[in-house]
């Protein structure tokens, strides 16, 4: 497993400099690395909706962010998503915890956990998942995707791939 | 006082200071008394111009950024406000025009009639927090907090909820609205 500080640094290398977001026990660690670092901010967020609102206003002051959340939110931000970034093509990076991944999880994860990749696919937002091999590669794709197609992408990131 | 009314006072006092209208007949009538580049008109996301308003905050603090929205807009997001009183921007302003209704889409109430919004603003720790009624007021409290470190909050108290004719609808498409409103805060 990769460690949340390498995670980290391989977003921040690759030249993300804004982040908010929601979190979830999957990167709890992750969260803790990204607000103690005092080289970038951390925004907590009070929903997804907000952060993602906060993700665009930084985007539009000249960052370019990375919005994290778990899966369940998508359903909190999905009218921001559709109705604001998609239309105005305000980019960002989301990168979702993958909860109710093949059916095993608690009971209210398994309909998101079945759904939350073609929910994304109805709507158009472009989406990859993390694997143990991927994540550096994944991550610097993600960044020239975002600033050269200006929309938001998913990234998804399931149980233990980073500690 | 209509939000005609407010909205004309409040854009004869900009120079060049940010602002994040709402969607619905906010941006409309914004647009429509006087177009700038330094406004962005959203036309969907409703809730969400107090958290776009806020992440420009924290990334300009050379300039002044204008919430501009309604008593729904906040109650669809309220969580904005403790978000930004955590985090204490002084270069924000966030003015409340408090109708009391759904005017966009033809006065149903919303339940600002009973709730106080300026008293959940001065709990959630914005520094400087007033209630207005007047054109007047409204023109003392925003001369004011233009010139002062915020964050600040102005709920304006909309009396007259007559529609107001003649309100245009912003010609610009959204990624024109982005580029032009990007252009002119980052040069």
């Amino acid at each position: 497993m990769l460690k949340s500080e390498d995670f980290a640094q391989a977003l921040i290398d690759s030249g993300y400099d804004f982040f908010t977001g929601v979190p979830c026990s999957i990167i709890g660690n992750l969260i803790t690395t990204l607000t103690d670092r005092s080289d970038i901010t951390y925004i907590p967020a009070v929903r997804e909706d907000a952060a993602v609102g906060v993700a665009s206003g930084a985007y539009m002051a000249g960052k370019i962010p990375v919005v994290l959340m778990q899966n369940s939110g998508i359903g909190q931000c999905l009218n921001t998503l559709t109705s604001l970034n998609l239309i105005y093509k305000l980019p960002c990076l989301l990168i979702v915890t993958w909860r109710g991944f093949e059916g095993k999880d608690a009971p209210e994860h398994l309909v998101m956990g079945r759904t939350c990749n073609k929910l994304l696919d109805t709507v158009g937002i472009p989406h990859h998942s993390f694997n143990h091999d991927n994540i550096k590669s994944l991550i610097n794709m993600s960044y020239r995707l975002v600033t050269e197609n200006r929309e938001p992408l998913v990234l998804f990131l399931k149980k233990g791939i980073i500690e | 006082m209509n939000y005609r009314e407010a909205i004309t006072t409040i854009s004869e006092l900009l120079d060049d200071q940010v602002v994040i209208c709402a969607n619905g007949l906010i941006s409309r009538e914004t647009f429509t008394i006087k177009d700038r580049t330094e406004n962005f008109y959203m036309i969907g996301s409703m809730g969400m111009a107090s958290s776009i308003g806020l992440g420009v905050a924290l990334n300009k603090p050379s300039k002044k950024i204008i919430i501009l929205e309604g008593d729904g807009n906040l109650l669809m997001n309220l969580g904005s406000l403790p978000m930004a009183g955590s985090l204490q921007p002084e270069n924000l302003l966030h003015i409340v025009l408090d109708n009391e209704v759904y005017a966009s889409t033809g006065n149903q109430p919303t339940i600002s009639n009973t709730i106080e919004l300026e008293e959940i603003a001065k709990s959630a720790r914005y520094a400087y927090v007033k209630k207005v009624s007047t054109n007047e007021d409204l023109k003392r409290e925003m001369t004011h907090t233009l010139e002062k470190e915020g964050p600040s909050f102005i709920l304006v108290k909309i009396s007259d909820t007559t529609e107001q004719v003649g309100i245009g609808r912003v010609t610009h498409s959204p990624e024109q609205i982005k580029e032009r409103f990007m252009s002119a805060i980052n040069k």
